[in-house]
């Protein structure tokens, strides 16, 4: 009843193809190193004119995989990428999957500017910017949360003037990821102070090496210090850093959070090698009679475990939906939404799984061997998911409003 | 395989949506209820379901169905689901048809797949024993007796048991209660001597029955599959049902949830829409992602069953976890957010609270199938 066209059977054939010789290139092309989940952000790669490579195999891997233009499999080619159809992209997903590569590049420049660049960029910019991204030569940090300014973003206060030549930005971010780090930052300031809030609101691009730049690293509960309180002192902005129309950046600000909020919900549901809790608890905790020791344990552990597959087939769905042409943008908060809130249950469970094991902050675990602070320090870094690009209650509002058209949302 | 509905499935769905909103509403099941009608379902209804291709949504074009296949058979469930349609499409077109496809010989097909698809014939599986799904639980017995067996025991929760023209009967020919091995699956005429059927009304106005055996002759022939080996038959039997119950608990989820949401733009209390507040709106915004999820889960499983994918009964049964707790979730939210009208009998949300109820509990609730798939998981 239900058959595909003789069309259909030829792009059937011709996917083929490319996953047989996918899967050759990356079995003859990433290194062993490389096939192993990163331990942690630290051991990413996330590239800069600043980044000193962990390994040569990091360095290789993300070499070759730029020159074929998939750091970026879907972005064209002119712009770096590797002009892959979201089938094929799908496809290389998969096969990276399958052999348990990791990303060769962790950017905010693919996941967040990239996107927006491609819709609202013009010829310049893209063609400055887009190919540095691919290759990992310009790290970028996310200059939109302020002080007074959170889940109500577009009450920021940072100000551009203009100057007849350029901007002159003045004012303060915070939560800024790796600000201390990147190279350039991709900033929403107030252009238009009588206007309306959302219509007054500009989106710029700037070197951080500028003059009046200056950052200051804020301390994690986890200890770790990714993100910093950031300074715009009479910071000068050539004029053509600006993206897309003046006042119009509240509509390119919210663009980029849909690709954010994906990409936040979809973290470690991608098939980036991270191995099932169940085969985790399995291991740690045993199995009696075939089913794991800790039965209330396992009945937790197999509830999490049933949402977060039927998530995963809710992410291949509207994928799939999308590349059939019946996209609904709105899903992005449904995804931010319960990929997170899932993703912190699963740390939860890692955490009650390895026990008091799991609490070891400091040294080595004189039980295992183990080295310590890695799982204490993830699950807390886990609760950071609901809050970051937008927290869950917004994506709540969010759903409401444009998904459900509820009143007065 | 995409998870997207082709144009023929997509067609599908929406003829059935609105054959179903405009021939079997919520109103015709309440009418069905209220007159305690005997049948359970209109018979003219099946017919023309049958004359849409509905009845034979399973059998092959070349046995005499549409050959929609399972992706189809699914759809057909959600509208089901939405509309609250009492019909033997569970029973008979699924589960029944699904029995005879993985394992009737060629003469039971050809004596019975032609006449289910015309809406002739309606079948029901009388497999459960216990009041909690467990098929293999099996204590009635088949004794050699003549070219056939004897069977004696009883079966509960059997569906359209009251109606059916056979009944497909699991049996004990070896092995110990609870065992896979030795268990054999026949096809019992319901008229047949010794084979006592008692319908037990439900609390959602659906059909089911207790059935008895006593001394029930069957021959030879009207053994279904290979002696022993009916337990690998009446699994995928099963989870032909699973799947395709998600997928009415989709519909009776999706249903609820649209109306609830409806009620919220519509219901003012403190001089504003109910709906503009936040506790309520995010009640609706979470209910609304737990919808999308069962979406994916149901059209995976059912194309499982479609490919003969070795994942099927892992997808079967997160179909029916999910989408179990989630229907529990989604009619009680709107009893719950329609306050005092939502828990009256003349208003329709109570109707799709207890068919939610009944038919997460049919064919194993989400700890049954938790249990499964953390077994077919090694833990
Ligand atoms: C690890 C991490 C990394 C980050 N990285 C960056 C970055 O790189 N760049 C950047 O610009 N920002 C970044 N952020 C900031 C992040 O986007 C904000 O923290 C977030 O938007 C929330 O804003 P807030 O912290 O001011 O909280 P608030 O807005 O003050 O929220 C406090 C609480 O009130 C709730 N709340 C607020 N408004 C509503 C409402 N209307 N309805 C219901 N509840 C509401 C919130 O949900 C929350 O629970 C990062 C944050 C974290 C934790």
């Amino acid at each position: 009843m239900v058959e595909g066209t003789a069309g259909d059977r030829a792009e059937e054939s011709s996917l083929e193809a490319f996953r047989a010789e996918t899967r050759a290139w990356l079995e003859a092309n990433c290194p062993p190193e490389m096939r192993q989940p990163a331990a942690g952000d630290d051991d990413m790669c996330w590239g800069g004119r600043r980044w000193v490579f962990r390994s040569e195999a990091q360095k290789v891997w993300l070499e070759r995989m730029a020159a074929r233009g998939w750091t970026v499999p879907e972005w064209p080619r002119e712009y770096g990428g590797g002009g892959l159809s979201k089938a094929e992209a799908k496809i290389l997903q998969a096969e990276m999957a399958r052999l348990g590569c990791r990303s060769p590049l962790s950017s905010f420049g693919i996941w967040m500017l990239g996107p927006a660049l491609l819709k609202y960029g013009n010829e310049a910019q893209k063609r400055e910017h887009l190919p540095r991204i691919a290759r990992g030569e310009i790290r970028w940090c996310q200059g939109y949360s302020e002080p007074g300014a959170g889940s109500d973003l577009a009450g920021l206060k940072t100000r551009a003037e203009d100057m007849g030549d350029h901007y002159l930005v003045n004012g303060q971010k915070i939560w800024t990821s790796y600000a201390d780090q990147a190279d350039w930052i991709f900033c929403l300031v107030r252009t238009d102070a009588q206007a309306p809030k959302h219509l007054g609101i500009s989106f710029l691009l700037f070197d951080m090496a500028s003059p009046g730049v200056s950052t200051s690293p804020i301390k994690l509960i986890s200890g770790y210090s990714p993100f910093c309180q950031t300074f715009f002192d009479n910071v000068k902005v050539p004029k053509e850093n600006l993206v897309g129309t003046l006042n119009k950046g509240w509509d390119i600000a919210k663009y980029l959070l849909t690709h954010e909020r994906e990409m936040i919900g979809g973290m470690g549901f991608s098939g980036d090698g991270r191995e099932a809790l169940s085969q985790i608890a399995a291991r740690e905790i045993g199995l009696e009679n075939g089913a794991l020791a800790d039965s209330g344990l396992r009945t937790d552990i197999v509830r999490h475990e049933i949402d977060a597959w039927a998530f995963a087939l809710t992410m291949e769905r509207v994928l799939d939906e999308a590349k059939a042409g019946q996209g609904t943008g709105a899903l992005s908060s449904m995804l931010k939404y319960y990929g997170t809130e899932l993703n912190k249950r699963r740390n939860e469970l890692l955490m009650s799984v390895l026990g008091s094991d799991s609490l070891i902050w400091e040294g080595d675990n004189p039980r295992t061997g183990g080295k310590a602070g890695e799982r204490p320090k993830a699950w807390l870094r886990s609760r950071a998911n609901s809050i970051e690009g937008g927290t869950s209650e917004v994506q709540l509002n969010i759903i409401a409003k444009r998904v459900l058209q509820l009143p007065g949302a | 395989m995409a998870l997207v509905l082709t144009e023929d499935q997509q067609m599908l769905k929406d003829s059935v949506a609105a054959f179903l909103a405009d021939k079997a509403p919520v109103a015709q099941l309440r009418a069905l209820r209220d007159s305690a009608d005997a049948t359970g379902f209109s018979r003219d209804l099946w017919r023309e379901m049958a004359a849409m291709g509905l009845a034979g949504v399973l059998v092959p074009e070349a046995e005499g169905g549409s050959g929609f296949g399972y992706v189809g058979a699914g759809l057909a469930q959600e509208q089901i689901g939405r509309n609250l349609s009492a019909s033997p499409m569970l029973s008979t077109a699924i589960l029944g048809v699904t029995a005879l496809l993985r394992g009737g010989s060629n003469a039971q097909r050809q004596a019975l797949l032609p006449k289910i698809a015309a809406g002739d014939m309606l079948l029901a599986l009388a497999a459960d024993e216990l009041a909690r799904h467990n098929p293999t639980r099996v204590s009635t017995l088949a004794t050699p007796s003549g070219n056939g067996f004897l069977l004696n025991g009883a079966k509960a929760f059997v569906l359209d048991g009251h109606v059916a023209d056979k009944l497909i009967v699991s049996a004990r020919t070896s092995g110990a209660e609870g065992a896979r091995e030795g268990i054999t699956l026949f096809l019992v005429d319901r008229a047949a001597a010794g084979v006592e059927v008692s319908r037990t009304v439900m609390v959602d106005s659906r059909n089911a029955a207790h059935v008895s055996l006593d001394d029930v002759q069957v021959a030879g022939e009207d053994v279904l599959g290979p002696v022993d080996g009916g337990h690998a038959i009446l699994e995928r039997v099963l989870d032909a049902g699973r799947a395709c119950l998600a997928a009415e608990m989709l519909g009776v989820a999706a249903e609820s949830f649209d109306r609830t949401v409806e009620y919220l733009k519509q219901r003012e209390q403190f001089g504003v829409l109910i709906g503009s507040f936040q506790a309520l709106q995010h009640r609706a915004a979470h209910l609304f992602c737990e919808v999308e999820l069962v979406k994916s889960v149901v059209l995976r499983a059912l194309q499982a069953l479609d490919a003969d994918d070795p994942r099927a009964p892992a997808f079967a049964s997160l179909a029916k976890a999910k989408a179990g707790e989630v229907v529990r979730l989604a009619t009680n939210e709107a009893v719950q957010l329609h306050g005092g009208i939502g828990m009256t009998d003349d208003f329709d949300v109570g109707f799709f609270m207890k068919r939610a109820r009944a038919a997460a509990e049919t064919f194993g609730d989400i700890a049954f199938h938790g249990d499964r798939l953390a077994r077919l998981g090694g833990y």
